[in-house]
């Protein structure tokens, strides 16, 4: 029985090396790893601005609640933009995959714009509720949700600028390797931009209207 | 096989030889992951607003929608498998769950337990009242 096991596992690690012994890994492979890493280091830290929102939730010091705060369509439409500009990022590293200029800056020009318009709507939301004095300093509940909001609303910006700088790398410096290894670093923040947006309007938005 | 590389970088499409995707494959995958994605955060919405559920059960809901969501764009856009060229990718991001569970979890379960303890503002100025 534990010979069979033993030349079982002997043919299996003759046909398929594990990684070690396919020897050191590609660059783009441990590029990609290391932000990798840093995304899921970054994603902790929204965990932890998301648990100091959960915890205050209900800590409006007699001000306005979510309820009476959040406008759901306009969060509805948030939604669809940044989804959307996912997407059109996806087709952008494709066309990467296959050397396609007009493609790239295409797809590139769309997730732009959408980024944008996200950015947009949620700039005039921020400046609808400080009007009517739903500011930061108001309460406990709303510096958490401007903390939490707020601090995506920047991870979108600083991915907007960083596609604009890949998009003039592109134009100077063309597909060469390192371009290459930033553009799937910029298509990870992305896309791991988008799940911290899925948590975000599930725990912030949906939540808040349901309680 | 000695240039076959069995590790991948997170994000990218499948290295493997035997399973090396097209451009239309590679759309057809991202196409299908928006259309999931529509579907569940469609659902979500429908879910936060609709009375034909009961309401206790609305955030439990929420909940999962959400994470079939991430679920998906793990999946579909992040190209994270269970192959064995994804080994480590998938390593740091079960840790990163980890991580992120324990802080979220530990500090929802210590402020619900302080508001469970925490003496109503009434009631303590009656103790000190009685000294």
């Amino acid at each position: 029985m534990n010979i069979a096991v033993a030349v079982d596992d002997e043919v299996r690690h003759e046909a398929l090396p594990s990684a070690s012994e396919a020897g050191p890994a590609a660059k783009r492979i441990v590029v990609g790893f290391g932000f990798w890493v840093f995304l899921l280091s970054d994603i902790v830290m929204f965990a932890a601005i998301f648990a100091a929102y959960a915890g205050l939730t209900h800590a409006t010091a007699g001000g306005p609640s979510g309820v009476q705060l959040f406008n759901q369509r306009s969060v509805a439409i948030e939604t669809g933009c940044l989804l959307a500009s996912s997407y059109s990022c996806g087709l952008m590293s494709l066309a990467i995959g296959s050397r396609r200029y007009a493609v790239t800056y295409l797809a590139a020009l769309i997730t732009f714009v959408l980024g944008a318009a996200f950015l947009v709507l949620e700039v005039r939301e921020f400046a609808g509720m400080i009007a009517i004095g739903a500011g930061p300093q108001r309460s406990a509940f709303l510096s958490a949700f401007f903390s939490l909001v707020g601090c995506h609303g920047l991870h979108v910006t600083a991915g907007l600028v960083w596609l604009v700088v890949m998009m003039a790398q592109v134009a100077i410096k063309g597909f060469r390797a390192t371009v290459e290894r930033r553009l799937l670093c910029f298509s990870l923040f992305w896309h791991a931009l988008d799940i911290v947006w899925v948590w975000l309007f599930t725990v912030v938005y949906l939540m808040g209207v349901v309680s | 096989m000695t240039d076959t590389q069995y590790d991948r970088a997170p994000g990218d499409a499948s290295a493997l030889p035997d399973v090396e995707q097209g451009t239309s494959s590679g759309v057809l995958v991202y196409t299908i992951g928006l259309a999931l994605a529509v579907v569940l955060t469609a659902m979500s919405f429908w879910v936060a607003n609709t009375s034909l559920l009961w309401a206790g059960g609305v955030s439990l809901g929420l909940t999962v929608l959400a994470i079939a969501q991430m679920g998906v764009h793990l999946v579909f856009f992040l190209h994270v498998t269970t192959g064995p060229d994804n080994t480590n990718n998938v390593m740091a991001l079960a840790f990163g769950v980890l991580i992120v569970a324990l802080v979220v979890v530990g500090s929802l379960l210590i402020m619900a337990d302080l508001n469970d303890n925490m003496m109503p503002a009434a009631e303590l100025m009656n103790l000190q009242m009685q000294h």
